[in-house]
């Protein structure tokens, strides 16, 4: 335990000093030109940041720097996925980017630094470096949305965004403060051995209400989902993709290390409230969506409705439990960061492809995208073939294990609502023709052959993964295994 | 000697009092940022009590990186705030209405 083990953050430390590399790229290349080098710098450090989270170049998992980091399993698979669809939403963004005006460099080293944060909070082992890293991400966030400061949509969407963040960040110091003095800990493994030894009380459960309504706040679960449409609404789309892939699956990590990690003796208490919170956001999640017009809106709530899913299965506990959630936020982060690839890609500067009506008579239009937005639009509302299929079934089969069918039976009842809304875009795209007056009827704006190969790959991967689904689920599992045996 | 549950009052009343700032505002942006930094120092007033009580110095350790945090924190939030006003020509936390749905 007491030794410094510097090369387990190797990652994190080779993907910061790129930030810093690309920091000084934009200060000496001019604004116009540095955008290119930037993004593909940003992309390759990713990419080589993945690699070496992959391999754990830092030897065997364990902890480090004195029990404040660990590199653990669970730590490298979100990871891996952290960076790369990190990367591919980068790249997805470049021409609305341009469009924008705000192909630069900085944008680019937020957007790393945002990804470093991400990482950190994977691999905590302690509440300080949670906390950091919650906040290292969340403020290049804010940084990224406000980026277009000609958007007043943008900017108030960062506003927006910022203070309720803030709020909650507010919400989980608060909470990590009376835990501090129950347990005169602050390393997440100390917390949790002295919580083993006594009995939980109203103290206890105070605590436990602030850490879940901020971990709840930073997910966008129902009632703590207000900021979530405006944000998604609001910001520059590229953003949004980034903002809708990975930091979903560092909010898990979040929950993860500290509800499953830290409070692990107090199960029987954050269980109730995680229950309580994804039935809340499955419902107005899937309900809300439906009175949509705006394609961005509608997804935000989806992505409300899908939190709720990671609940579910966070809240059934157990290996089973948190292997079913860290599969859900893995599947569902990429069809998310290919719904909004999607966007992107139908999108130019002067139009968004941001109303319903937009998607009109899609199919006739570009039938290839009509196509990739049909497979995203099935595994989104979880119909069999598609991994979203896979991922609510793993979900629904832990909450059975759990003893609460209940739950199972509401989860797959309100996901039947929810398939209403997925499947009205598929009938606007193939049934309906567009209306040539709204201007409903404009050409899909070309594409780099690279970003359509990479959103192709993105949509029918979700498909072509069915023979490995298995080995993933089994992946997830058996990390999660190791963690349970760690703890 | 005061004891413990007088500054966890006081760090809970200061807490509550942002909350209320928070939400209770309809006035201007500023005063949110100024609630937000009113919360942290809530926090930090717990942090420091029981680290006191306790007699243990990480507490106090954590003190020092959220106040640098929150120093970070307001300077992106007014930057933020600079921006709006470009566009909008308002704080008026009323006026922030057109994201809707």
């Amino acid at each position: 335990m007491q030794s410094l083990h510097i090369t387990a953050a190797l990652p994190e430390i080779f993907l910061a000093l790129s930030a810093c590399a690309a920091l000084l790229l934009s200060a000496f290349v001019a604004p116009e030109k540095n955008g290119a080098p930037a993004l593909w710098l940003a992309v390759a450090a990713l990419l080589a940041t993945a690699l070496l989270a992959a391999l754990g170049f830092g030897g065997a998992a364990g902890p480090a720097f004195h029990g404040m980091f660990t590199d653990d399993r669970p730590a490298r698979v979100m990871k891996v996925a952290v960076c790369v669809f990190s990367a591919a939403a980068f790249i997805y963004g470049r021409h609305y980017n341009a469009a924008l005006g705000i192909f630069t460099g900085e944008y680019y080293v937020l957007g790393m630094l945002a990804v470093t944060g991400m990482m950190v909070m994977c691999s905590a082992g302690h509440l300080l470096t949670l906390y950091l890293g919650l906040e290292l991400m969340s403020l290049c966030l804010y940084a990224m949305i406000a980026y277009y400061r000609d958007g007043a949509l943008a900017s108030e969407a960062a506003m927006k965004y910022f203070v309720l963040g803030a709020l909650a960040s507010g919400m989980l110091l608060y909470g990590m403060s009376l835990l501090y003095g129950l347990t005169g800990a602050l390393e997440l493994q100390a917390v949790a051995a002295a919580l083993r030894g006594g009995e939980a009380g109203a103290a206890h459960a105070l605590a436990v209400v602030f850490i879940v309504a901020a971990v709840a706040f930073k997910l966008g679960a129902a009632p703590f989902h207000m900021w979530l449409p405006d944000v998604y609404h609001g910001a520059p789309v590229s953003t949004t993709a980034f903002l809708a892939a990975a930091p979903k699956i560092a909010a898990f990590a979040l929950l993860f290390r500290l509800l499953a990690g830290g409070l692990e003796q107090l199960f029987a208490m954050w269980q109730q409230m995680l229950l309580l919170l994804a039935l809340l956001s499955v419902a107005a999640g899937n309900l809300i969506a439906i009175a949509q017009s705006n394609f961005k809106r509608m997804l935000a709530y989806s992505a409300i409705s899908h939190m709720g899913f990671l609940l579910f299965g966070a809240s059934a506990g157990g290996a089973a439990g948190y292997a079913a959630a860290l599969f859900y936020v893995l599947i569902y982060a990429l069809m998310s960061l290919g719904a909004f690839g999607m966007v992107l890609r139908l999108s130019n500067g002067a139009r968004e492809c941001e109303r319903l009506e937009d998607l009109k008579g899609l199919g006739a239009r570009a039938p290839w995208s009509a196509f990739l937005l049909l497979i995203l639009m099935l595994s989104m509302s979880g119909i069999p073939p598609t991994a979203g299929f896979f991922a609510k079934l793993s979900v629904i089969e832990a909450l059975v294990q759990a003893g609460l069918v209940w739950a199972a039976v509401a989860a797959v009842l309100l996901a039947v609502i929810g398939a209403f809304y997925y499947l009205r875009v598929i009938k606007l795209m193939y049934f309906d023709s567009p209306d040539h007056d709204a201007g409903g009827a404009a050409a899909v704006p070309g594409a780099a052959f690279g970003v359509k190969l990479l959103l192709s790959f993105n949509a029918l991967i979700i498909v072509a993964m069915l023979p490995w689904i298995n080995a993933l689920i089994a992946l997830c599992r058996q990390v999660m295994l190791h963690f349970a045996g760690q703890a | 000697m005061i004891p413990l549950s007088h500054y966890l009052a006081l760090g809970a009343a200061l807490f509550a009092l942002s909350m209320v700032g928070i939400f209770l505002n309809r006035k201007n942006v500023v005063i949110l940022l100024m609630s937000i930094e009113l919360l942290l120092l809530a926090v930090n007033i717990n942090f420091v009590a029981f680290s006191h009580f306790l007699q243990d110095a990480a507490g106090q350790v954590f003190v020092f990186f959220i106040l640098t945090v929150a120093a970070a924190e307001s300077a992106i939030g007014l930057a933020i705030l600079i921006v709006l006003f470009r566009s909008r020509r308002t704080i008026n936390v009323d006026e922030l209405e057109s994201l809707k749905g």
